[in-house]
């Protein structure tokens, strides 16, 4: 009797099939191009940085001047630069932060149900407008409005640095101050979302102990929403921190050019980082002058690297936004 | 202790009516965060109404939609923007066909297999490149397309800067609708014996399609808007051109930035005309993007 042999089995052995090796090494590098871009970006501005800031007749961090007219004599300082940044960021800051937390609080505690999810989307709405129309409005519609306001303050509380005579005209509305309520409107929708998705996480459990304790509503937003959701508020405000820094287009067009640098008053003109590469980008023809405005923006990446790395880090983990 | 000391409590009730200062405080916070509400809307309200109010007369017209502004002088109203918006449309479409495939293998990668070093990095270099600024982005595809490639300035050049900027909205929210696809779905492909990857080309990736696609539309709608880009990687050119690759290309940001220079009542009607077209075409795509979401995901 012949013996039969069996069957060649259907089942596949253990060893990897080869569309999956194909498919998995195009996904990871997908993945990798991203981290590549990051990587390049950093490299190649530094690169073409380095002739310029090696050219550089004067110090650049310390010093006002931005002058790159003649390639044999680059005079270029990140000092007025940063002043302005800085200022109208941290401005734009302080005014958004309590009100995107307000939003998210009424968001997440006290809107009826139903209507939290349409409301939460009209703030969404803020961030669809683009930045060009937001400049366009905060120039020639809002800032005459501010006008009174900024020459009360002006009057009335001159003698404080913030609100003394700045370089550039109150009644022309390109000041710091309309800069900055304007960049206050466009980060207020990413600071909201970030703290709205955080509030709302907070445990049911620790509210319900509050109502327990008979705490008013008031309370219980007090004790257990802001207290678990600290890290989260810190984490939308870096992110929105770090929005505004590289705002450029609303900057450029609301900001008015200053003859002399400023004095970190809200009441100066000038440019920001962005508004400043932005306002010379018709001239980027010989490689030196242009090397002058891409060390400037290398210093705008690294500020946003930093400001976007600590908010994650605040986080503890990721942040969407 | 007597027995009389009983019948009046040892201590005072505990249980008080909430004092007048905790209610106060109570409604003082209500009222506030009601009002900050209320405050985040003035803005949106009045940028829209402003937008309507001034651009509706320039986009009435009958030239506004089919001609360019080739041959028209400042002061005249005439003419349109049909070059503009093909500038705008054509590079985000470049840039969402080169974005949208790397942001969506991107994101399989990160749910489907990402475990390790590699995977934190990427997700922390997405992060990154979600904040960085638009001009900076531009900056960097300047220096590598213009100084170092020694390329023109094109509208290609712009499509790139913009894919930087695209990538990471894509990323992210293909993310996230990858992680809502049910375990469950995957587990019974694997069980029929169907390969890793073809179970994420057939099963996962369409069960999240209608996502993705409204991610996709969004992450659009933001970099239409981009006027940074536009300003450093290419001219502006009053009439149309078709060729991505070579010359001066309009775009909406950047004739709204062009007729910032124009002193006449015209180039306000087209400043404010350019302005309500450009969010008309995003409210288009916030449109089809919610319709993606709702309808297509609930037919399924």
């Amino acid at each position: 009797m012949p013996t039969k042999s069996a069957p060649p089995s259907t089942l596949k052995s253990g060893r990897k099939r080869q569309g999956d090796t194909i498919f998995q090494s195009i996904a990871i590098a997908a993945g990798a191009t991203i981290i590549a871009a990051i990587a390049l970006m950093a490299l190649f501005l530094i690169i073409k940085a380095v002739p310029s800031l090696g050219a550089d007749q004067v110090n650049f961090i310390t010093s006002t001047e931005f002058n790159t007219t003649d390639a044999a004599n680059l005079r270029f300082g990140i000092r007025d630069l940063f002043m302005v940044t800085v200022l109208s960021s941290i401005f734009a800051l302080v005014i958004a932060v309590p009100v995107a937390i307000g939003i998210a609080t009424f968001l997440t505690n006290y809107a009826p149900r139903r209507v939290a999810k349409p409301f939460g989307s009209m703030v969404d709405l803020l961030a669809a407008v683009p930045s060009i129309v937001f400049g366009l409005w905060g120039i020639f519609v809002l800032a005459p409005w501010l006008t009174p306001v900024a020459t009360f303050l002006n009057d009335k509380l001159g003698w404080f640095f913030l609100f003394a005579d700045g370089n550039v005209s109150i009644a022309g509305g390109g000041t710091i101050f309309t800069a900055g309520i304007v960049l206050a409107v466009m980060i207020l929708p990413i600071i909201t979302s970030v703290t709205r998705e955080v509030f709302s996480l907070t445990p049911k459990g620790h509210v319900e102990a509050a109502q327990a304790l008979g705490a008013t509503k008031w309370e219980v937003v007090r004790m257990t929403v802001y207290p678990y959701g600290r890290s989260g508020m810190i984490a939308a405000s870096m992110l929105g921190l770090g929005r505004a820094l590289g705002e450029t287009i609303a900057i450029l067009i609301i900001l008015r050019t200053a003859a002399q640098a400023g004095s970190w008053s809200l009441f100066d003109g000038g440019y920001t980082f962005a508004s400043k590469i932005a306002s010379a980008a018709a001239e980027f023809s010989s490689p030196l002058p242009t090397g002058a405005y891409i060390a400037a923006g290398f210093v705008l990446f690294a500020l946003t690297f930093i400001v976007n790395a600590l908010a994650r880090l605040a986080a503890g983990g990721r942040v969407s936004g | 202790m007597t027995q009389d000391t009983l019948d009046t409590p040892i201590k005072a009730p505990t249980f008080h009516a909430i004092s007048a200062s905790r209610k106060v405080k109570d409604q003082l916070a209500r009222v506030l965060f009601t009002a900050s509400f209320v405050l985040a809307l003035i803005p949106l309200i009045w940028l829209l109404y402003t937008v309507i109010a001034r651009g509706i007369t320039a986009i009435l017209s009958a030239s506004w939609w089919t001609r360019s502004l080739a041959g028209v002088l400042p002061e005249q109203v005439a003419g349109g923007v049909y070059h503009a918006m093909y500038g705008t449309i054509v590079q985000a479409l470049i840039a969402a066909v080169l974005s949208v495939p790397l942001g969506v293998m991107a994101a399989v990668y990160l749910v489907e297999y990402g475990k390790g070093r590699l995977a934190k990095v990427t997700t922390f270099m997405v992060d990154i490149l979600a904040g960085v600024p638009s001009i900076v982005a531009a900056l960097f595809i300047f220096a590598l397309w213009v100084t170092t490639l020694g390329l023109p300035q094109s509208a290609f050049a712009v499509s790139l800067a913009l894919v930087l900027l695209m990538l990471p909205v894509v990323v992210r929210n293909t993310e996230e609708m990858l992680k809502l696809v049910p375990d469950e779905l995957r587990e019974a492909s694997y069980a029929l014996g169907i390969p890793k990857w073809k179970t994420i080309v057939r099963v996962v990736v369409p069960t999240a399609l209608p996502g993705i696609i409204s991610g996709i539309l969004l992450a659009l709608a933001r970099v239409m808007g981009e006027t940074a880009p536009v300003l450093v990687l290419v001219g502006y050119s009053r009439s149309i051109n078709f060729d991505v690759l070579d010359g001066n290309m309009a775009s909406l940001p950047l004739l709204i930035y062009t007729e910032l220079t124009n002193p006449e009542a015209a180039g306000a009607l087209r400043v404010w005309g350019a302005a309500l077209t450009l969010i008309l075409l995003i409210a288009l795509l916030y449109a089809a993007a919610a319709f993606f979401n709702r309808y297509l995901a609930r037919n399924r």
